[in-house]
């Protein structure tokens, strides 16, 4: 992830490959403008029937995407046809651009476009575009800053989370017996489906009659253990439920850079007499950077996306105080039906992502040239 | 380890020296296995009590029982309610028919992503590590940071744009709805850890077939991809898990047809007063499947991930 160069030398290089005879270029090129042709017609035939310009056409707008993935099979066979070689090339990339062109930029560009409407699904209206007054709106949403407040505390835990991941991998890496055994079992929070976790610890285990973890808490002489009643224990609940499904994943990655580091390097400290903290500050540690962002930076843009868990165990609450950007917006559509308003919130939303994580990257490469 | 034998070589006379090694050595242990065990139990005992709670009945919940036989009697009273007891099984039942009915969605969806998402991410990610593209401006560097940035892409992004387009398309509440949009979900994965599994692969295997007369697709059928099989796999059950959990999209896209279990999981918990061991046998079913893949299969996931971690 951080690091997408360093991959020529290793490549097979295709000098003299052009060559194609003339009738299948004309045969390869004849078919892409076949299909493209094609789409347009059809596509031209569904606007102008919706638009009322003519009085035939499709129910619906199924047909353009069944003329999309033709033109797509198309584009892929008049390429092996005009560039030959460089074209059964273009094959092993083609099938995936262009299923994430269509799912990816067609969809973001028209979220952009519903964000700067006004478009309530249950209203009678319709769309209306209405320029820039969503975003004035969201200025002085208190509720949407609130969320975004909360994303900030959710990711700072990452740090806390990576601590004890980090803690998790070098016990799985010390010389311990039964080392599979406390792999699978370390592993299987990973698997588990956020949902059913809500409900296995948040409303259940941590369910404050009868729950396993409040009779604990009663032991331990808190009155009333509401784990969902002030904002900050419930931050702490929802963090603690997420981190407890995550921690896995970057314990995972950690163990194999523990596993990759050079074994020399550790021995030649101890027989310099290094004890092992030293041993882990000054040579572990330093040596687990690259592989160290690499997992923050990945659980960071999965924390990101934290939704589930909100959205089943506190609804957002207590007062908002749970409240992540997904869980606000997922209400602002299924509860308000507020496309057009949460569209924005959500494109908003991800144009700060891009700014911070484009930041944060560019922040860790330095910090890493600096210590490596 | 050579510390000590050092110390061994070095010290016979230092006797007590050594017995304050052997004691730190000893509390060094004891530190070790029970970090190892306290985590374990932190990591286990809400599966566990997600399934024994699904054996109990009214009153062991309310008094907070917690070992069977000991505590209390177990019984089939939430396998019951789903009609998955050794009484019911046989018998007709609505929650069962709709739990089957979500769980084959589920298993359906998931795995169809999962398979898509490894043939068109394994051919993508084999072209961007073998062959130098060219696309306007964009390099195969710029390729393939399109691809793996599509990650950071949050659900919120793309749900409503989705509900638009597929009710336009007629793709509401269908499993290939769910199906595309999953496998979009997991591809920036599958190419990120196919792309190393592929560099891995020495390049001189396949220059030798071409010379030998084979065309790039015969050398990548025959030669690398029996190569970059466990690779595959493990992309493949990484992607599987994603898929399955999903909530989000399914939430919003699915209403009747194609709900897939995390919906009706999470259906239930909103209601208010719910019986607890039902909730218990529900979570433990929807859970079963990926747990017994992680039992199983766990060196494919751990090694998965391990080869897009480091570099």
């Amino acid at each position: 992830m951080v690091d997408t160069s360093g991959m020529s030398g290793h490549q097979i290089h295709g000098a003299g490959l052009e060559h194609v005879a003339e009738g299948r270029r004309k045969a390869g090129r004849l078919l892409m403008r076949a299909a493209s042709a094609l789409l347009i017609i059809v596509l031209l035939i569904h606007v102008l029937n919706l638009t009322g310009v003519i009085g035939f056409g499709f129910e619906n707008w199924r047909p353009i995407l069944f003329a999309y993935v033709l033109w797509s099979v198309a584009l892929c066979v008049g390429q092996v046809f005009t560039r030959g070689e460089l074209g059964y090339r273009a094959l092993f990339v083609l099938p995936a651009v262009l299923f994430t062109v269509a799912m990816v930029i067609f969809p973001t560009l028209f979220g952009l476009y519903v964000g700067l409407t006004d478009w309530n699904l249950s209203s009678f209206d319709g769309r209306k575009f209405n320029g820039l007054d969503n975003f004035r709106t969201m200025f002085q949403d208190a509720f949407y800053w609130n969320a975004l407040r909360n994303m900030v505390i959710f990711v700072l835990a990452v740090l806390i989370e990576y601590g004890i991941a980090f803690m998790l991998a070098l016990l799985l890496s010390a010389q311990i017996r039964a080392r599979k055994f406390f792999r699978v079992v370390f592993l299987l929070p990973f698997m588990l489906s956020p949902v059913a976790v809500s409900w296995m610890i948040g409303k259940s285990l941590l369910e404050f009659r009868f729950g396993p973890a409040a009779t604990f808490a009663r032991f331990l002489g808190w009155e009333s253990p509401a784990f969902f009643g002030a904002p900050w224990i419930a931050r702490i609940s929802i963090t603690v439920m997420d981190a407890w499904i995550f921690i896995p994943f970057v314990m995972i990655l950690l163990l194999a850079g523990l596993q990759a580091l050079p074994r020399e390097v550790l021995e030649a400290a101890k027989v310099d007499g290094a004890n092992a903290w030293q041993s882990f500050w000054r040579i572990t540690f330093p040596l687990m950077l690259p592989v160290s962002l690499t997992a923050i930076i990945l659980r960071i843009i999965f924390k990101l996306k934290l939704a589930d868990i909100v959205i089943n165990v506190t609804a957002g609450g207590p007062g908002g105080a749970t409240d992540t950007v997904t869980s606000f917006i997922f209400r602002e559509y299924r509860d308000r039906s507020n496309v057009g308003y949460g569209s924005l919130l959500a494109m908003f939303y991800l144009v700060l992502i891009i700014i911070v994580l484009t930041l944060l990257l560019s922040f860790a490469r330095r910090r890493v040239e600096r210590v490596t | 380890m050579t510390a000590q034998t050092a110390n061994d070589t070095l010290s016979a006379a230092r006797g007590t020296d050594m017995r304050r090694v052997r004691l730190q050595l000893l509390s060094v242990r004891v530190f070790i296995y029970s970090a190892l065990i306290v985590w374990a139990f932190v990591a286990l005992f809400p599966i566990y009590w997600t399934v024994t709670t699904s054996f109990k009945t009214a009153v062991d919940v309310t008094q907070g029982h917690l070992i069977p036989w000991v505590d209390f009697i177990p019984s089939w009273k939430g396998w019951r309610s789903l009609g998955l007891s050794p009484d019911t099984i046989f018998q007709t039942s609505t929650v069962r028919i709709e739990f089957l009915k979500r769980f084959a969605n589920s298993t359906i969806v998931s795995v169809g992503a999962s398979a898509l998402a490894i043939v068109i991410g394994s051919l993508a990610a084999y072209g961007l590590s073998r062959f130098p593209y060219k696309f306007g401006p964009l390099r195969n560097k710029d390729i393939s940071f399109f691809f793996v940035s599509q990650l950071i892409l949050p659900p919120v992004v793309l749900a409503l744009p989705f509900l638009v387009l597929y009710k336009g398309l007629a793709l509401l509440d269908t499993r290939i709805g769910l199906t595309l949009l999953y496998t979009l979900m997991v591809l920036p994965i599958v190419i990120w850890i196919m792309r190393d599994q592929f560099m891995k692969i020495p390049i001189e295997l396949e220059e030798a077939a071409m010379v030998d007369g084979a065309t790039v697709w015969v050398a990548f059928l025959r030669i690398v991809m029996p190569l970059a099989l466990p690779g595959m796999v493990a992309a493949f059950i990484l992607a599987l898990v994603l898929a399955w959990n999903e909530y989000f999209f399914a939430a919003l896209l699915t209403s009747t047809n194609a709900t897939t279990l995390p919906v009706m999981v999470a259906s239930q918990t909103g209601s208010q007063g719910i019986n607890w061991w039902s909730m218990a046998a529900l979570s433990a079913a929807s859970i079963a499947p990926l747990v017994l893949v992680g039992l199983f299969l766990e060196r494919f996931i751990i090694q998965g991930l391990m080869t897009g971690a480091v570099k």
